[in-house]
C-alpha cells in the first residue's frame, strides 16, 4: 500500500470517473458485504457500510483490461446504535455532510495467478486521494463472478478522528469487501 | 494468641474437629479482600461507563470494567478450588436459622461471582465487542453477533448486577451486625485476626 494522499478532490472530477463504469456489470448489494474493523482498545469491532454500489469489468481471458469503480455511502456505516452512527456521520469522523461518498476507482489490474488479481486504484474518502494496491481473489458464486479482498487505511491519512482517540484506537482500520455481480 | 471458645467448643466434640481450622487461611482471606474490591470497583465502573458521551474514556472505562469482571471470574474459579480444599472455620455462635442465611448469601456470592463475568462476556460477545483482556489476549467469543440477543444479555447482566449489588449489601450487614452487635469474631476473623472482642 502507498501514501499518496491529501489531495483535495473536486466534485466534478468524482462526477466524471463515476460515469466511467457506467456500462460494466453491477455488484448485486444484497449479496455484497463491505466491512470495516477498527480496534479500540485493542478489541477488534466489525461494522458494515450498508449501502454501497459499482461496477466491475473482469475477464478472465484478459485480466489486464478489468476495470472497477465502487462508490460507498459514507452515511451508512452501521456501529449497531443509533447514537454511535451519528457520531461517526459526524465531522471529526467521516463527515459524511460534506462528503457523502467514498469511492476506488481502478488505475491498473493484473493477474496474480488463476483466481488471483493485483488491483491498483484510487480509494476516496473525505476529499482525500490515497493510491491502494489490492490482492483480490476471484471466484464464482452459482452464475455470478465474486470478488474478495482486504486492505488497511490509516485513520490520519485520512483525518477520520480527533487526535484525543489515538490513545484507544489504532490508526489501522482493515477494510474487506465480498463484492457479488 | 487466644483461639476462637467456638473452635475450642467444636474441638472437644465434633468429630471433624481435627480438620476443622480456627482461621481462614491467608490465601482465602487474600483472595476475599482482592475480589471484594474488584467488584466494587466494577460495579462503579458499570454505573458510571454507561453515563458517559461517546469519548475515549468511555471506551477506557468499557475495557478496564471488562478486565476487572474477568479477573474476578479467574480469582473466583481460584477461590472455589481453594475454598473445596481448605475448610474454613466454624460459625460463631448464633441462632440457626442466622447461619442458615449466611451460608445461603455465601453461596449465591460465588455463584453471582460467576454468572456475572460471564453475562457480561456474553453480552459483549453477542454485541459484537470481543473481550481483549488487557489489550493483550483475545478471548474467545462465547456467542456470535446478534443484536437482539444482545438486548436481552444487557438486560440480564444488568439484572444480576444488582442482585450481586443486594447480596453483598446483606452480606456487609451480616458482618457488621456480628461484629457491632453479637460482638463475635466473625468480621475480625477475615481481617486476619484471631479472637474475640
Amino acid at each position: 500500500m502507498s501514501h499518496h494522499a491529501h489531495f483535495p478532490v473536486a466534485g466534478a472530477a468524482l462526477a466524471a470517473l463515476v460515469l466511467l463504469g457506467a456500462g460494466d456489470p453491477s455488484i448485486d448489494p444484497s449479496k455484497s458485504t463491505l466491512i470495516a474493523t477498527f480496534r479500540q482498545e485493542k478489541v477488534p469491532v466489525d461494522a458494515p457500510f450498508k449501502r454501497f454500489s459499482g461496477h466491475i469489468q473482469y475477464d478472465s481471458a484478459q485480466p489486464s483490461a478489468a476495470r472497477a469503480m465502487i462508490q460507498v455511502q459514507t452515511g451508512s456505516f452501521d456501529m449497531g446504535s443509533a447514537d454511535y452512527n451519528a457520531e461517526v456521520a459526524d465531522k471529526s469522523w467521516l463527515d459524511s455532510k460534506s462528503y457523502p461518498t467514498a469511492s476506488f476507482v481502478s488505475t491498473a489490474i493484473k493477474s496474480e495467478g488463476t483466481g488471483k488479481l493485483e488491483a491498483t486504484g484510487t480509494l476516496t474518502l473525505k476529499g482525500r486521494m490515497q493510491t491502494l494496491t489490492v490482492p483480490v481473489s476471484v471466484g464464482m458464486l452459482g452464475t455470478a463472478m465474486t470478488f474478495d479482498g482486504a486492505f488497511v487505511i490509516s485513520r490520519k491519512v485520512f483525518g477520520i478522528g480527533t487526535p484525543d482517540w489515538n490513545d484507544v484506537l489504532d490508526d489501522a482500520v482493515r477494510v474487506r469487501f465480498h463484492l457479488v455481480e | 494468641m487466644k483461639e476462637p471458645a467456638a473452635a475450642l467448643g467444636q474441638a472437644t466434640s465434633a468429630t471433624a474437629a481435627a480438620v476443622l481450622p480456627v482461621a481462614y487461611t491467608r490465601t482465602a482471606i487474600a483472595l476475599h479482600w482482592v475480589v471484594a474490591l474488584l467488584i466494587t470497583a466494577g460495579f462503579t465502573l458499570g454505573l458510571t461507563m454507561n453515563a458517559l458521551p461517546i469519548s475515549p474514556q468511555r471506551v477506557r472505562l468499557f475495557a478496564y470494567h471488562k478486565w476487572i469482571g474477568i479477573t474476578v471470574l479467574g480469582l473466583v474459579l481460584i477461590r472455589s478450588l481453594w475454598r473445596l480444599t481448605h475448610a474454613v472455620p466454624p460459625d460463631e455462635p448464633m441462632p440457626r436459622w442466622q447461619a442458615a442465611v449466611a451460608h445461603l448469601t455465601h453461596w449465591l456470592l460465588y455463584a453471582l461471582m460467576i454468572i456475572q463475568p460471564l453475562s457480561g462476556w456474553l453480552y459483549s460477545s453477542a454485541d459484537g465487542y470481543p473481550v481483549v483482556y488487557l489489550t493483550l489476549w483475545q478471548l474467545p467469543d462465547l456467542v456470535a453477533k446478534n443484536k437482539d440477543l444482545a438486548e436481552v444479555l444487557e438486560q440480564v447482566h444488568v439484572t444480576f448486577a444488582w442482585v450481586l449489588f443486594g447480596v453483598v449489601m446483606l452480606h456487609i450487614a451480616g458482618a457488621l451486625k456480628h461484629h457491632f452487635i453479637d460482638r463475635d469474631a466473625t468480621l475480625k476473623r477475615m481481617l486476619g485476626r484471631p479472637g474475640r472482642p
